[in-house]
């Protein structure tokens, strides 16, 4: 083995930070699906009869549909009875002031401010400067506070958890909920939209430009337990909002199970900003532990001259399983999709994006790069489709893998779907390794190995970043730079 | 005490033995040259003093400022104010060459425990260096050495060197493929940088790289031994009679 691949080896075998447990008094679900635990976790979120409904039928056609098998991954059968759909804190807050301390010092601990004019991340600035962002957190089953919300209701904004728009904007969650991924699109989502538990809600008014970052941090706690979060985001006409999630989870020896749907739905000439920092629990060096990520993620560019982006920054979990996807139905809507996706150790991705084109002149950006140390193994998964309604569509594709280390692996499927004679298509794809030529010149510099890793590494990763808000492109890097310590050798 | 003090080195690579007893002693302010013909093993002199890990040291000792660096790794060594200008540059892509310098320069400020480079006045600094050698103020930003054109790889090593100050630099083959402007450039910058705290040694081929930088000793290495070492005049009768005198020799 050369020497960089040492370090490498080194950098890629760091420790989780994050995999701690917060003890605090918690309810559960027991374990096992069936009609009535639907039911439970309905009546535990005081549902009204008709979101009670429209799970149950979703449960039903999930009963009906298989696990699917096609994905790059390979773990044994998920036990659905084996696992507890809700959990949640004992205590019920009425407003942020009466959540347990401990709740309040676990998101503390993971850099959430759940104080409002606290800074991000604990990014350092001056008073003045300090960018607002307002916080959903979600801990396990359900949501603990959300901050900012007299603020943003000032212009018309929701921001909320889905267990409060169910109960005080039915209307809205009614009109879009499950039209953009319908209850049976597939195993996952039909499993989600069945027990769902929370996530967040967003509406954004015609017209308004929302004046803050919106941001919902996940945490799994509790053990035995799955999470099924929930997202809708209803950007009306000319309204514009950036969106960001993060997950962390405790460090355990079982797998657990984070089933999400996020639906975002883009009217004429909005705009929708939708970032990821997913840093569940990877599982430890052995394979062993981790959450398994199973996720429906998709946007409708509903209106004309619409936009949607996402950016995901995938470091964590054990398995990984998501394609964030744009269906561009309006006339010159915009879809893109940048990606860093990093797996080491055991870890196993398959994930990319789905671009549709329905809309005149659409056009789509694809930009992914996958980073694999160790013996992890990556997939780009990717699908670009015109349809035959889809004249003048236009999309670019790069699809760039790095290897880090010789036992790890990288794999490329792009599919494309053309059906109108119009439409340009650009694809580019790129493999390449740390060599060890850049390696001794940043060593000769007085850079060490370490360093030079995650400096050839961000490098790499520099056209996602740069797509990220600006606070969490620095935590994306530190991020990065986390997971590849050690990783070199 | 030698600035840079080669002992009877020894070193391979895949088993091949290609340095076979190098001595050379190197005094502060001093510029050396070594020259010689194409696989006589001068660049793989240098990258062994750099501390490449593609050679193995079979033999021999480095010192520079009296400790040795045989057992350093490559980054000890630039830290400890070695520089290697390279013959062949790589691209580091996405990486910006501010940022990179950055890092390389507050990874040596902080082995000699100062803080680290304030951001306004490190950006000064190298403005000014960026003079030195006529470099175009657009490559800061652009990533290292990334779509540069060979001329301007080698001009960007000569920056650096410019920006790091080191204490020994070793500029290998750094005139190969410098049309006659960008040699004089590049060696105006060298010579700017000559002190009397600083060393050099050059690697080259072709003595032409001499009229610009005067050298005070060459050295001429052949099969992996200095079979020669003399003034600057050295160089001019190597021009005329070129290396085969000296190959013959060895033969013999």
């Amino acid at each position: 083995m050369s020497a960089s691949n040492e370090t490498i080896e080194q950098v890629t075998r760091k420790g989780y930070e994050y995999g701690f447990v917060t003890d605090i008094e918690q309810e559960y679900a027991p374990p096992g699906l069936n009609e009535d635990i639907v039911r439970f976790i309905s009546a535990k979120k005081e549902e009204p009869e008709w979101m009670l409904e429209w799970r149950l039928e979703a449960y039903r056609g999930w009963l009906e549909m298989e696990h699917p098998d096609w994905q790059k991954v390979r773990f044994p059968p998920v036990d659905f009875q084996a696992i507890s759909y809700y959990a949640a804190p004992k205590a019920k807050p009425k407003s942020l002031d009466e959540v347990d301390p401990k709740l309040l010092e676990t998101y503390e601990k993971l850099g959430i401010p759940m104080h409002e004019r606290e800074a991000l991340l604990g990014v350092e600035r001056p008073e003045e400067e300090k960018p607002e962002v307002a916080v959903d957190a979600v801990f396990d089953s359900v949501s603990v506070g959300t901050t900012y919300q007299a603020k943003l209701k000032e212009q018309g904004i929701i921001f909320c958890s889905m267990s409060e728009a169910v109960r005080d904007h039915p209307e809205l969650v009614k009109k879009y909920l499950g039209t953009v991924v319908p209850r049976k699109d597939n195993f996952f989502a039909a499993l989600n939209s069945a027990v769902f538990s929370d996530g967040s809600f967003v509406y954004i008014p015609k017209g308004v430009k929302c004046p803050m970052e919106l941001s919902t941090y996940f945490r799994i706690n509790a053990n035995h337990t799955g999470q099924f979060e929930r997202t809708l985001i209803i950007a009306e006409e000319g309204a514009s909002v950036s969106y960001l999630e993060g997950c962390t989870a405790p460090m355990r020896d079982e797998n657990q199970l984070h089933a999400a749907v996020v639906e975002l739905i883009a009217l004429d000439d909005a705009d929708i900003k939708y970032s990821t920092v997913q840093n569940w629990y990877p599982g430890d060096e052995n394979g062993v532990g981790g959450i398994y990520n199973f996720v429906t993620k998709r946007g409708l560019c509903a209106g004309k001259r619409s936009k949607i982006a996402w950016t995901q920054v995938e470091t964590g979990s054990a398995i990984t399983w998501k394609y964030p996807s744009c269906v561009l139905k309006g006339d010159d809507s915009v879809g893109e999709f940048y990606s860093v996706a990093v797996t080491r150790n055991r870890q196993q991705a398959d994930t990319g994006t789905k671009m549709i084109h329905m809309g005149k002149n659409t056009k789509s950006t694809i930009v992914a790069k996958g980073i694999s140390a160790g013996e992890a193994d990556q997939t780009y998964r990717g699908l670009v489709r015109v349809n035959p309604t889809a004249s003048g569509a236009r999309n670019y594709s790069q699809c760039d893998s790095m290897l880090i280390g010789d036992k790890c692996g990288a794999h490329t499927f792009p599919y494309i779907d053309i059906q109108h004679p119009s439409a340009q298509l650009e694809h580019e794809a790129t493999t390449s390794k740390i060599s060890d030529e850049q390696m001794f010149y940043c060593q000769q510099r007085g850079i060490g190995t370490e360093e030079a890793v995650s400096l050839i590494v961000n490098g790499f990763c520099k056209d996602v970043f740069k797509t990220l808000p600006m606070e969490f492109a620095v935590e994306a890097q530190k991020l990065l730079e986390v997971t590849l310590e050690d990783s070199v050798g | 005490m030698a600035l840079l003090e080669i002992r009877n080195l020894h070193a391979t690579v895949e088993g091949e033995e290609i340095l076979k007893g190098i001595n050379l002693s190197l005094n502060t302010g001093e510029v050396h040259a070594i020259m010689g013909p194409n696989g006589s093993g001068k660049s793989t002199l240098a990258k062994v003093i750099a501390g490449d890990p593609g050679y193995e040291v079979t033999g021999g000792e480095v010192l520079l400022d009296g400790k040795d660096i045989l057992e350093m790794e490559p980054e000890e060594r630039a830290r400890e104010g070695m520089f290697l200008g390279f013959q062949y540059p790589v691209e580091i892509p996405g990486v910006s060459n501010t940022y990179f310098l950055k890092a390389a320069a507050n990874a040596i400020r902080k082995h000699r425990g100062e803080p680290e480079v304030d951001a306004a006045q490190f950006l000064k600094h190298v403005r000014e260096r960026m003079e030195l050698v006529q470099m175009d103020e657009s490559l800061l930003k652009r990533p290292v050495n990334a779509g540069f054109s060979g001329g301007e790889k080698k001009r960007n090593e000569i920056f650096q060197m410019a920006v790091l100050e080191p204490r020994l630099a070793i500029l290998d083959e750094t005139d190969s493929g410098l049309d006659i402007d960008a040699l004089r450039t590049v060696s105006h910058g060298v010579n700017a940088l000559r002190s009397d705290d600083r060393g050099f040694l050059l690697i080259t081929h072709y003595q032409r790289l001499l009229n610009y930088i005067v050298p005070d000793t060459v050295h001429v290495m052949v099969d992996g031994r200095i079979v020669k070492s003399g003034g600057k005049e050295l160089a001019e009768e190597l021009e005329a009679s070129g290396y085969a005198m000296f190959e013959e020799g060895t033969a013999a």
